[in-house]
């Protein structure tokens, strides 16, 4: 069986994310970028099913500019066989990542597909979904708990509140949460190893993916402000009784 | 004519609140509302449906296979209904988030996750970063296919008079078998949707500790339990109730941070709560500078006393 893992570069989780001065985006100039940490899961597990016997090849993809490549030999570093970046513009919406990746799907005949839930940066959540959609396969989402046998897959997907148990054919599309798995640390041997090999490429402007999904601005939410100190737990019952009125 | 088609959230209790709060933000586009009811609904939900003000039908997909609808099955219910409709939405639930994106591409268009506020008929302001920026976003003009917040919105009266109307659904697609839920979290109320969230850091210290300390207090105040990144990766407690970027994003009544630093990630998980209470021995925290409550104080301390406070 072969996983396609699809993945993104996004800014790093830790990172402490600012509007650009005229509002029109996101300020991403000298910020530190990580791979999206749920698209490291599902890395992690195709990984797994490989070192479990179910998986043959690993192919880990990523659109975007030449950054995505740096995701890609994070990919490699962790073990994937190969990698593919796709060059794309930076306004994609999930519906034109989903259009790309279903190109990327026919020229590598997966049997399954993974990717992260949501990417930390857009918070959509709609990329394996729809790329689902577009492939006419099932689809599991936000998965925690993944087994492959023969051509069927027996999921655990969080759901609000608790998890639900799917039992779906293969081929399809299934999106990591972050309890799946902890990824493997990279070692530093691995990525220099990773800097010497070949990312492939392949063309996607002819598909068809103009967004439908525009961003005219992005500001800061209107800030808390910092409230009050209280001496003691009486004080803060008092306060939360007569004043907030939550108790 | 066209109209509004909103996915209700139920459970064998009822109807839940996000359906009545997403009826008022379906009104924002001044067209007729319909609320699609999926799967074998008890009378009394489709009571509740019925009496949701504002609402023009109700519409019924008595199924047995959409009693847990897939994504597969609900899209394509959504799918022979969309030709009477110019937006489909759906609190931003787990249903939401697995049916709704399925649809948008299978109709070829955009969709709008999570939307804080709607400025009909197609732009719309939605946390990114978890919530550490908002973005103002137009999807293009024809179907408009998004989850709400539904928090952001007042419930909708319920004096209303809705015709219900029992609609056929496709047949089952037969590549995804349904095996079982499993609900978590015991009596305690699901960490996404509580009133009250009682959460703690690091410094609780033990496994043992986490339950023995915020457990009480939780259970007095009837909320649930939360957790730092950072109570998580040290093993204090479950990664399911881990709150903040990664883990889960809550907006409840009452949040009370116990021995929570306050890091970034963990603050915009946060940030929407009502009122914020935070407790560290620590007067230099990043958490007093939310927090609408704080107290410099030692938790181990706080904690049973604030849980004997309460019990009076």
């Amino acid at each position: 069986m072969k996983v396609l893992v699809a993945l993104k570069r996004v800014v790093d989780y830790n990172v402490r994310v600012r509007p650009k001065a005229d509002g029109s985006g996101v300020e991403t100039a000298g910020v530190k970028m990580s791979v999206n940490p749920f698209d490291e899961n599902a890395i992690e597990e195709a990984l797994r099913l490989k070192e479990a016997g179910k998986a043959t090849e690993i192919v880990a993809v990523s659109l975007g500019n030449a950054g995505a490549q740096e995701g890609l030999r994070h990919a490699l570093a962790m073990g994937v066989d190969r990698v593919i970046h796709g060059e794309a513009g930076d306004d994609l919406d999930s519906l034109a990542v989903a259009k790309l990746l279903k190109a990327v799907v026919a020229a590598e005949q997966p049997q399954l597909v993974l990717l992260g839930k949501q990417a930390i940066d857009d918070d959509a959540g709609q990329t394996a979904q729809m790329l689902a959609a577009l492939l006419d396969w099932p689809q599991a989402v936000a998965v925690s708990k993944l087994t492959v046998e023969g051509n069927a897959a027996t999921v655990v997907r969080e759901i609000d509140g608790g998890t639900e148990t799917l039992n779906i054919d293969l081929p399809a599309v299934i999106s990591a949460d972050l309890r799946l798995n902890d990824p493997r640390f990279v070692k530093l041997p691995n990525l220099m190893m990773a800097k010497k090999k070949p990312i492939g490429a392949i063309d996607l402007s002819a598909v068809a993916a103009a967004p439908s999904l525009k961003t005219l601005k992005v500001a800061e939410p209107p800030p808390r402000k910092a409230g009050v100190k209280v001496n003691s737990v009486a004080e803060l019952v008092d306060k939360l009784k007569n004043e907030a009125g939550v108790l | 004519m066209s109209a509004v088609l909103l996915i209700a959230e139920f459970d064998t209790s009822g109807l839940k609140n996000a359906t009545r709060q997403s009826v008022r933000a379906a009104q924002s586009w001044n067209l007729p509302v319909d609320v699609l009811v999926l799967g074998p609904a008890n009378a009394a939900v489709l009571e509740q449906a019925q009496k949701l003000a504002g609402v023009r039908r109700v519409l019924h997909a008595n199924a047995a296979h959409l009693a847990h609808p897939s994504a597969e099955d609900a899209a394509k219910l959504l799918q022979s209904l969309a030709a009477d409709y110019s937006v489909v939405m759906a609190p931003h639930t787990s249903q939401g988030k697995n049916i709704l994106p399925r649809f948008a591409a299978l109709q070829d268009v955009g969709m709008v996750s999570e939307a804080l506020e709607i400025n009909a008929p197609n732009s719309y302001v939605r946390p990114i970063y978890a919530g550490n920026l908002l973005a103002t976003v137009d999807n293009k003009p024809g179907l408009q296919v998004l989850t709400v917040r539904a928090s952001r919105w007042k419930a909708v009266e319920t004096d209303g008079n809705a015709e219900v109307a029992q609609i056929a659904a496709p047949a089952a697609d037969s590549r995804v078998r349904w095996i079982s839920v499993d609900h978590a979290g015991g009596e305690r109320p699901e960490l996404s949707s509580a009133r009250v969230v009682v959460s703690g850091g690091r410094s609780l210290g033990s496994a043992e500790k986490f339950e023995a300390t915020l457990g009480p207090l939780a259970t007095q105040l009837g909320a649930a339990l939360g957790a730092t990144r950072a109570a998580v990766d040290a093993g204090y407690a479950p990664n399911d109730i881990q709150v903040g970027q990664t883990g889960t994003i809550v907006a409840p009544e009452l949040y009370i941070a116990m021995g929570v630093s306050g890091a970034i990630q963990h603050l915009a998980g946060i940030k929407d709560s009502r009122v914020i209470v935070a407790v560290n021995i620590d007067p230099d925290a990043m958490i007093f500078q939310v927090a609408d409550y704080g107290l410099v104080a030692d938790l181990f301390d706080v904690a049973p006393e604030l849980t004997a406070a309460l019990q009076k």
